[in-house]
């Protein structure tokens, strides 16, 4: 069990930290909003993190995750305030605009050393600490369904006009669901820059914030559970496939990124509300099958 | 000055035709199609193909590419939109889908071509240049400034002149009423994937042979840049991405010019972000009507 446990520690990390970067993408999604700027909170938190080690290391981890939780969620404010009126698609768009300005703002940025990034930084996301995070995320996202807040949420997500016409006040919902989700991401990337060492531009991309929402959408958005397991089946089912593609003769980089378009194509296609439909749906079918 | 100019309609030329294509599926279908930049990038891998390994002319190869990236565009409405059609909320769940396609067309291009780059053998295009006052024309440079033009106006006349424009116009319009006038929908969806998805195609083979270096990633950054276009130029409006393409081009260039050439992306989406929150409709796009 130990050996296995060794063997397989930063995958294991990996589960939770992407489980907590597609719990971002799912808090805006709960209110029906798509905003994919979650890769830019994300890199927000993870330089403020760095940063704050790198200069600071007398302060005291738990203060710096959470100044890498509260800065990302502050910069959403503004953002938010013009961002949220748009619809859809357009909110989408936007919201890619400001995931790349942020990019290559730390590109630009030589304090951070550009498109480098920042190195050596000590690794201090230990696994007890990383997996309480992602306890306190879950609990703080289920406590939301079936509350006042959470209903708030649905009524948005299934007509924005209806809930606003029974009072609720859509926009401050909104950018409270955006707010969380960027304290989320960025709390994820200070998670990851103390347990990779390094934070860098590039991997705070376009192709970030697709892995987070793919993960999000293949596990199931309706309920706060099936962005964890979404990222959990897509971080290890590649490691267990990897041998079988080897032996195909496949390179582990394109099967890897050949399995998730597969697999978000078929769940998008035949299991639109994600994996964890999945047993609802065997139950239901079976049931047709008896009667 | 002049040179800048220049530099910045072809460079503008090439986004435009990648976002006539992009715009003329999301007027169609009110969906944004982000495997657009795959079938961009799969072109300019197939044209390469063609010209290393069957030793075939570029200019056999190009209008191979574009037919290749048409049907490309087929099969991809048949596997990721058709299947979603009249779901609700299908216009995210299609952006979705076409992200995994963009996705599994990224993985088949790094299997075959590698993640490296790859560029085209020397001498497949003549290396001619022109020295009009101070500045530098190349051959290659005419010809993609042309090709993308022609294709531009090819697709405009389509639309507005002929039986089939009509039609896509008024699917476009109101997909319902077109049926009950006897337009077949699904058919129109399917050749406007196919033009779209050619005309992606075109600007992939033109991109290739302008910068030579491809990689199965190369379509991100123009996707991005494709964006920015589509939304200056009014979502849905052909003229308008037209315009718009050549406007963010010649910005482009100007930017690397006089601010410093790591600031040219940031150009594209500040401009996007502007114009979302100032003017949602762009330069020409139509006030939508709120559906219930």
């Amino acid at each position: 069990m130990e050996d296995f446990y060794l063997a397989y520690q930063s995958l294991i990390a990996f589960v939770g930290i992407n489980s907590l970067l597609a719990l971002s993408v799912y808090a805006t999604l709960s209110c029906g909003q798509l905003s994919l700027a979650n890769a830019g909170f994300m890199a927000i938190g993870a330089y403020t993190g760095a940063l704050l080690t790198l200069h600071a290391p007398q302060v005291p981890f738990a203060f710096v995750l959470m100044a890498s939780a509260a800065l990302p969620a502050i910069v959403a404010v503004p953002l938010g305030l013009p961002v949220l009126r748009l619809r859809g698609v357009f909110l989408a768009i936007a919201t890619i605009g400001f995931g790349e300005v942020v990019r290559l703002g730390f590109v630009n940025w030589d304090y951070t050393e550009g498109a480098i990034g920042l190195v050596g930084i000590p690794q201090r996301t230990k696994p007890w600490i990383l997996w309480l995070c992602v306890a306190l995320v879950v609990y703080l996202l289920g406590r939301l369904r079936g509350s006042r807040t959470g209903y708030a949420l649905e009524a948005i997500r299934e007509d924005e006009t209806a809930a606003r016409t029974m009072g609720i006040e859509t926009t401050a919902y909104k950018m409270a669901m955006l707010c969380l989700g960027a304290a989320i991401a960025g709390l994820a990337g200070a998670l990851e820059a103390h347990f990779t060492f390094i934070v860098s531009p590039a991997g705070y991309g376009f192709g970030r914030v697709v892995d987070m929402l793919v993960q999000a959408v293949v596990g199931g958005t309706a309920l706060f559970i099936g962005p964890v397991v979404g990222a959990t089946f897509l971080t290890i089912l590649p490691e267990i496939l990897r041998e079988l593609g080897a032996r195909v003769g496949l390179a582990p980089g394109p099967f890897r990124l050949f399995l998730n378009g597969v697999i978000l194509l078929a769940v998008i296609l035949y299991l639109p509300d994600g994996i964890i439909s999945l047993p609802k749906r065997l139950r239901s079918s079976r049931k047709r099958k008896a009667a | 000055m002049g040179q800048q100019i220049l530099n910045g309609l072809f460079v503008g030329s090439i986004y435009a035709l990648f976002a006539v294509g992009y715009t003329l599926v999301f007027g169609v279908l009110d969906i944004l199609n982000l495997a657009h930049q795959a079938v961009f990038m799969l072109c300019a891998f197939i044209a390469l193909a063609l010209v290393e390994s069957l030793h075939l002319s570029i200019w056999v190869a190009l209008p191979l590419a574009i037919l290749a990236g048409g049907l490309i565009g087929i099969g991809l409405e048949r596997l990721a939109f058709r299947p979603l059609r009249g779901r609700a909320g299908s216009n995210i769940s299609g952006l979705i889908s076409s992200l995994a396609m963009a996705t599994v067309f990224e993985a088949i291009a790094a299997q075959i071509f590698g993640p490296d780059i790859s560029r085209f053998p020397q001498g497949t295009f003549p290396d001619v240049q022109w020295h009009p006052g101070e500045a530098t024309v190349s051959l290659l440079q005419i010809c993609i400034a042309g090709i993308s033009v022609l294709l531009m106006a090819v697709l405009t006349w389509l639309l507005q002149r002929t039986r089939l424009g009509r039609s896509i116009r008024a699917v476009a319009e109101n997909p319902r009423a077109a049926r009950i006038l006897g337009i077949d929908v699904d058919k129109v969806i399917s050749v406007s994937f196919f033009l779209s998805s050619a005309l992606a195609g075109a600007a992939g083979v033109l991109f290739g042979l302008a910068f030579n270096s491809m990689s199965p990633d190369v379509g991100r950054s123009v996707e991005l840049k494709g964006l920015a276009v589509i939304i200056l130029g009014g979502m849905g409006s052909v003229p308008g991405a037209v315009i718009a393409g050549f406007a963010i081009g010649l910005v482009e260039v100007f930017t690397v010019a006089h601010v410093g050439s790591s600031y040219r992306d940031i150009v594209s989406f500040a401009v996007l972000f502007i114009v979302l929150v100032a003017r949602p409709r762009g330069l020409f796009g139509q006030i939508a009507t709120r559906e219930a």
